[in-house]
């Protein structure tokens, strides 16, 4: 036993401040001004800009107003563009998940609330830069104008599903559209992206790599390793954390945040960081531009924290009801996406509440159509599958005897047992 | 056939030459080669076996990795998906562990998960196994880790002359490989005599290694000494134990070299065994689930029938390799002789 005189050593262990049952309260909330932070040249050294990685850069107001520097001054199309595809990637998931309810698939996720950190980003890159997206990102795919059928056959396994029944729904691959396979395992695209923008710079290409992962799996090993190397190598690659608070029933406080912010990872590796308003779509294309203009430039990579809410459970297996307060995310106070863009196009005078009305009934009425689609190529368990056989393609480029022979066994038992 | 497809002139090289020649050959026939891992670029790798390389094909294609064994596999992969195609270096296959969801979750199963959209041709090479005195944390032998996961290719040359023909397959193949490399050979053949001084390589036909192109084929095994009354099932290693067992006992047994684990050449396998009745599996790494386990299956799947006796492993114990205690880790010329006597006495 020690000698020396102190009370015995505590653990702390993080606790949200709102469980069931609690009123969720944000009023202490430090609202960020929008148009409040400097907008650096995009090859300022990292240095320069440590404070901005715990500062929170906003462009729309609370009236809708664009402020400040960071202001991307899109123009109407663009605008109407991207409401359109955040309504429309809201519509496909009520769709999805309604499917799910039906048992016409065995899992969906939403992307509720966090619609402006997929979509905007995607606005701001070139259509062949790519993507290294995590499971919540089916917006970059309906940003692309990639087809809901073709998404849906995927979320389906369906006869017309491109990767033939093999992986969960949501976990889309589309080589046509620069997005990679999304894998379940946490943030093993963070390097990858990193590989590829590597590539991309030692080839003296002109494409830049993007990923995407959530705040709780930056405390996976493969996040650090992918820091690391961007930084070391200057990989023109932008880096993505969607803080968007819960990593199923824990909340960000497990990956870090009582103590500082996502952002803030960047400035130990000497990296360029910024924080955002995730739910403000403008915040997000502007930084998300000047990450991609500074990569392209050989300036090196950015880490970007969307600061933003996961509006609903983390996925159909999900009951958020049973771990956080059930009005957390109508309180949350920065609002949600798709109304606060909505607002600032009305205020712009390019928009109004019939043309919205009108064109949540068609992104409604274009999910539904797709659906209606895929549901003729089969669900997950009316028996439209792929062939059995197609389970041993694909494990290497040309099939080893030992796989052959396990096709054949699979074959003879099933017609041994009749079916 | 162009200049670049011949294989030339021979030279003598040990596997260390071997291995910097093959991947020579293959960086100066394709431009996507690139080599990354820890002190591989200036240095030239703490084996030697990218010396040069950095000076003739620059720092672009050949260079030095953070210490992060995940981060080196995890870019490799990221390359890969650009078009790439990566040679990444694990200093010692003790340390592979850290970058193993990015094999086994990710560069294995890149085209089944995406249907043939995307795929991960690298080819991880990394010294392997034991007979240096490198403790726990230099000596191991894990290929049955990566034997078990579907998508992964696993090859282990015994000599340099297989070195350079199956490391140039297997970085022209278009599925992730692991080239795991015997180290305690890398100068010179090891019959497991370990206080008899090193032969040099020099000394043994296989050091003559053609400058220019060739491939050997993955999954044909290599038949090392034919023989009539017991089979014997080994690589790396431990296939010039057997070789030595074999001369001292004078017993007729058939060596075969398996070269690649998977692939794995069931053909040569089964048609020994059947001739000869017996069978003896050898290797360095643990016993428990290792691949002598699967060898030793699949002999009694194929030829049930044709055994006159119980297949004999012949393995590392089950205990993490001991500095001190080497060579009574190691599985060397006795305990292969004693399992032969018992495999020829049933």
């Amino acid at each position: 036993m020690s000698v020396r005189n102190l009370p015995p050593l505590s653990l702390h262990v993080p606790e949200p401040r709102f469980r069931p049952g609690d009123e969720a309260d944000f009023n202490d909330f430090d609202m960020p001004v929008a148009g409040a932070v400097a907008r650096p040249d995009i090859a300022v050294n990292p240095a320069d800009i440590r404070d901005m990685s715990y500062a929170m850069v906003r462009v729309l107001d609370d009236e809708g107003t664009a402020q400040g520097p960071w202001d991307p001054r899109l123009d109407s199309d663009t605008l109407l563009t991207m409401l359109w595809h955040m309504a429309l990637t809201r519509a496909y998931d009520e769709r999805l998940y309604r499917a799910q309810r039906q048992g016409k698939t065995s899992f969906y996720m939403k992307c509720t609330g966090e619609e402006a950190t997929s979509i905007a980003a995607a606005h701001a890159l070139d259509h062949d830069d790519m993507l290294f997206p995590s499971y919540r990102q089916q917006g970059l795919l309906i940003a692309r104008d990639w087809p809901l059928l073709d998404m849906m056959n995927q979320v389906f396994s369906n006869k017309g599903d491109r990767l033939k029944g093999r992986q969960m729904p949501i976990m889309y691959s589309v080589r046509d559209a620069n997005f990679f396979s999304i894998s379940g395992n946490l943030a093993t695209q963070y390097p990858q992206a990193v590989g590829w923008a590597m590539a991309s710079a030692a080839r003296g290409d002109t494409r830049i790599a993007a990923a995407w992962c959530g705040e709780g799996s930056t405390a996976e090993g493969d996040f650090h390793s992918a820091m690391t190397f961007a930084s070391v190598y200057r990989a023109p690659v932008i880096l993505n954390v969607i803080n968007n608070q819960w990593a199923i029933s824990s909340f960000s406080g497990f990956a870090g945040a009582e103590n500082t912010t996502f952002a803030a990872r960047a400035v130990g590796y000497g990296m360029a960081g910024l924080r955002i308003d995730g739910n403000d779509a403008l915040a997000v294309y502007a930084a998300t531009l000047w990450a991609a203009d500074r990569a392209r430039s050989n300036h090196g990579p950015t880490l970007i924290e969307h600061f933003t809410y996961r509006a609903e459970g983390h996925s159909t297996s999900d009951d958020p009801t049973k771990y956080r307060s059930a009005d957390e995310s109508t309180k949350w106070p920065l609002g949600d996406p798709i109304a606060r863009l909505k607002q600032h196009v009305i205020a712009l005078g390019i928009w109004d509440e019939d043309r919205h009305a009108a064109m949540d009934r068609e992104v409604a009425e274009q999910a539904r159509t797709a659906q209606r689609e895929a549901e003729k190529l089969g669900t997950l368990h009316d028996g439209l599958k792929q062939p059995f056989d197609t389970m041993f393609e694909d494990v290497f480029e040309e099939m080893p005897w030992h796989l052959k022979e396990q096709a054949q066994q699979m074959a003879d038992e099933r017609r041994a047992a009749g079916i | 056939m162009s200049a670049s497809d011949v294989a030339g002139e021979t030279r003598t090289m040990n596997m260390i030459q071997a291995i910097n020649s093959a991947i020579d050959v293959t960086m100066g026939r394709d431009d996507r080669i690139v080599v990354l891992g820890e002190d591989v670029g200036f240095f030239g790798g703490v084996f030697k076996a990218t010396e040069g390389l950095q000076k003739k094909y620059g720092k672009t294609r050949v260079f030095d990795t953070p210490i992060s064994e995940l981060g080196i596999i995890g870019v490799a992969v990221g390359m890969a998906t650009y078009g790439l195609r990566p040679i990444p270096e694990i200093q010692f296959a003790d340390y592979i562990y850290p970058a193993l969801d990015q094999l086994v979750s990710e560069a294995a199963r890149l085209r089944y998960r995406s249907a043939g959209e995307y795929t991960a041709p690298i080819t991880v090479r990394s010294p392997f196994g034991g007979g240096i005195f490198g403790g726990q944390t230099h000596s191991q032998s894990p290929e049955a880790i990566f034997t078990h996961v579907a998508g992964l290719k696993t090859v282990i040359p015994s000599n340099p002359y297989d070195a350079k023909g199956l490391l140039i397959a297997a970085i022209e193949d278009n599925d992730p490989t692991i080239f795991f490399e015997p180290k305690r050979i890398y100068n010179g053949p090891f019959d497991g005599h370990y206080d008899n001084p090193v032969q040099p390589w020099s000394k043994f036909p296989e050091s003559a290694v053609p400058e220019g192109y060739y491939r050997i084929e993955l999954g044909k095994a290599r038949l090392v000494r034919e023989g009539g009354d017991v089979t014997i099932l080994c690589y790396g290693t431990m296939v010039h134990v057997a070789v030595g067992v074999v001369a001292e006992a004078g017993i007729d047994a058939e060596i075969i070299d398996l070269r690649s684990l998977v692939p794995l050449d069931m053909e040569r396998i089964a048609g020994s065994v059947k001739k000869t009745g017996r069978c003896v599996v050898v290797h360095e790494a643990t016993k428990t689930s290792g691949f002598g386990a699967e060898l030793s299956a699949l002999v009694q799947e194929h030829c049930f029938h044709s055994l006159e006796a119980p297949v004999q492993r012949v393995t590392g114990w089950d205990t993490p390799y001991p500095h001190s205690l080497e060579w009574a880790y190691f599985p060397g010329p006795v305990r292969l002789t004693e399992a032969l006597k018992r495999v020829m006495q049933d």
